[in-house]
C-alpha cells in the first residue's frame, strides 16, 4: 500500500511516496538472483552492469534522426547507409555495442515499411534507445504482421492500397531503421533542422514525418 | 594425381559460376579458390524457399507463423553469422552461415488478409530454417 509521504525534501508538493510496496515478481527474483551470482562468482561487477546502463541511456531517437538527416541531405552518404546500415552509423560515430547488424529501409512513393518483433522486443537500440512500451506489447506484435494497415490508421497513418506495405520482423541477428520520406517543402533546411522534425515512431514506420506535426 | 583441385565436390552454395571457372585451366591461383562448405550462400537472391516447418523444443528464431511457408529471397546477409540459437545454448563453435531477408506476401500468410494484394513481410532467416521450395 501507499501513503502521502510527510517527511519534507526539497519540493513541496504531495505526493505518494515513490516505494516498492508488492512482493518482487518470478521474472525480478530470478533477475536479481542472476546478478549476484555473477557478481559473486566474479564473472561481472556492479561496475560493469551501471557502466552498460549508461550505454543504453547514452542512446536516443535524436541519433536515428541525425542519420535520416544526413542521408536525406548527402546522396553518397545515403548510398553507403543503405548498403550497410551499420558501417554508415558506425561513419558517424554510432557503436553496435549488442553486435547487430542494421539494414536501413527506405520509404518510397510505392513502398512503406514498418518494423515490429513478434518474438519479443528486437529494435535498433543503437541508433534509437530503448523501444516505446507499445513495440514490446503483443497487441502491437501480434497485428503488425497481419493487420498492419489496421494499425497504423490507429497511429493516424492512411495509406493508399498502390503503396505496399512492408512488414519487417526482427527476429535474430538484424535491426531495421525506416528512412522515412523526406516532406516537401524542406529543401533548403539544414541538417540540423531537419533532425527536429524525425521522429522516433516515423522510423519505427508507423507514421510519416512531417513539418510542425500535422497528422499525415 | 596432379589434378586434384580439379575434380569437382558439389558442396553447400557451390553454383554455376564456380563450376565455370574450375572448367577451364587458368593460370590464376585465385581462380582455383575452393570455399568450404558454408563458406558461400546456399540460396541466390529471386529464389523460391520454405521455411522448415519443424517445432524444436526451447526458443527459436523462426516465428511460427512462417513455419511452413514459401517466400523469395530478397538479400543475403553478409557477412556470414553463428547460429543464434545454437548460441543461445552455448554450442557456436563453426556455426556461421548466412542470413537471408525472405519476403512473404501477406496474403500468402493469412488466408483473410484484408490489406493490400501487394503488401508483404520481410524477415531474416538462418540457412539451416530454410530449403528450397519445390
Amino acid at each position: 500500500m501507499t501513503s502521502v509521504h510527510t517527511d519534507h525534501h526539497d519540493h513541496d508538493h504531495d505526493h505518494a511516496a515513490i516505494e516498492q510496496v508488492d512482493r518482487p515478481g518470478y521474472y525480478e527474483v530470478m533477475e536479481t538472483a542472476i546478478r549476484e551470482l555473477l557478481i559473486a562468482k566474479g564473472l561481472i561487477s556492479a561496475g560493469d552492469i551501471r557502466h552498460q546502463i549508461e550505454v543504453l541511456d547514452s542512446r536516443s531517437p535524436a541519433l536515428g534522426a541525425a542519420v535520416v538527416a544526413r542521408a536525406w541531405t548527402d546522396p553518397d552518404f545515403k548510398r553507403r547507409l543503405l548498403a550497410d546500415g551499420r558501417k554508415g552509423c558506425e561513419e558517424l560515430g554510432i557503436s553496435f555495442y549488442d553486435d547487430t547488424q542494421l539494414i536501413v529501409l527506405e520509404n518510397t512513393s510505392e513502398v512503406h515499411n514498418l518494423i515490429v518483433c513478434t518474438l519479443c522486443s528486437c529494435y535498433p537500440r543503437p541508433v534509437l534507445g530503448l523501444p516505446p512500451d507499445w513495440y514490446k506489447l503483443k497487441p502491437y506484435r501480434a497485428r503488425a504482421v497481419s493487420e498492419p494497415r489496421k494499425v497504423l490508421a490507429e497511429f493516424g497513418t492512411h495509406l493508399p492500397d498502390d503503396v505496399e506495405i512492408r512488414v519487417s520482423d526482427s527476429t535474430a541477428a538484424v535491426r531495421y531503421l525506416v528512412l522515412p520520406l523526406r516532406p516537401e517543402g524542406t529543401d533548403d533546411w539544414s541538417p540540423d533542422e531537419l533532425a527536429a522534425i524525425v521522429t522516433r515512431d516515423a522510423m519505427i514506420g508507423v507514421i510519416p514525418v512531417t513539418i510542425g506535426g500535422e497528422a499525415a | 594425381m596432379t589434378d586434384h583441385i580439379d575434380q569437382d565436390r558439389p558442396g553447400r552454395g557451390d553454383g554455376a559460376a564456380g563450376d565455370a571457372h574450375r572448367a577451364k585451366p587458368t593460370s590464376s591461383a585465385f581462380e582455383i579458390i575452393l570455399p568450404a562448405l558454408g563458406e558461400r550462400p546456399a540460396f541466390e537472391v529471386g529464389e523460391a524457399v520454405s521455411v522448415r516447418d519443424r517445432s524444436p523444443i526451447g526458443h527459436y528464431r523462426v516465428p511460427i507463423y512462417l513455419r511452413g511457408h514459401v517466400g523469395t529471397v530478397v538479400r543475403i546477409i553478409e557477412p556470414v553469422l553463428v547460429d543464434n540459437e545454437a548460441e543461445g545454448y552455448g554450442r557456436n563453435a563453426g556455426s556461421r552461415l548466412h542470413y537471408y531477408r525472405v519476403a512473404f506476401p501477406l496474403t500468402e500468410l493469412w488466408s483473410r488478409y484484408e490489406g493490400a494484394p501487394g503488401d508483404e513481410l520481410h524477415v531474416e532467416i538462418f540457412e539451416t530454417w530454410l530449403e528450397r521450395a519445390q
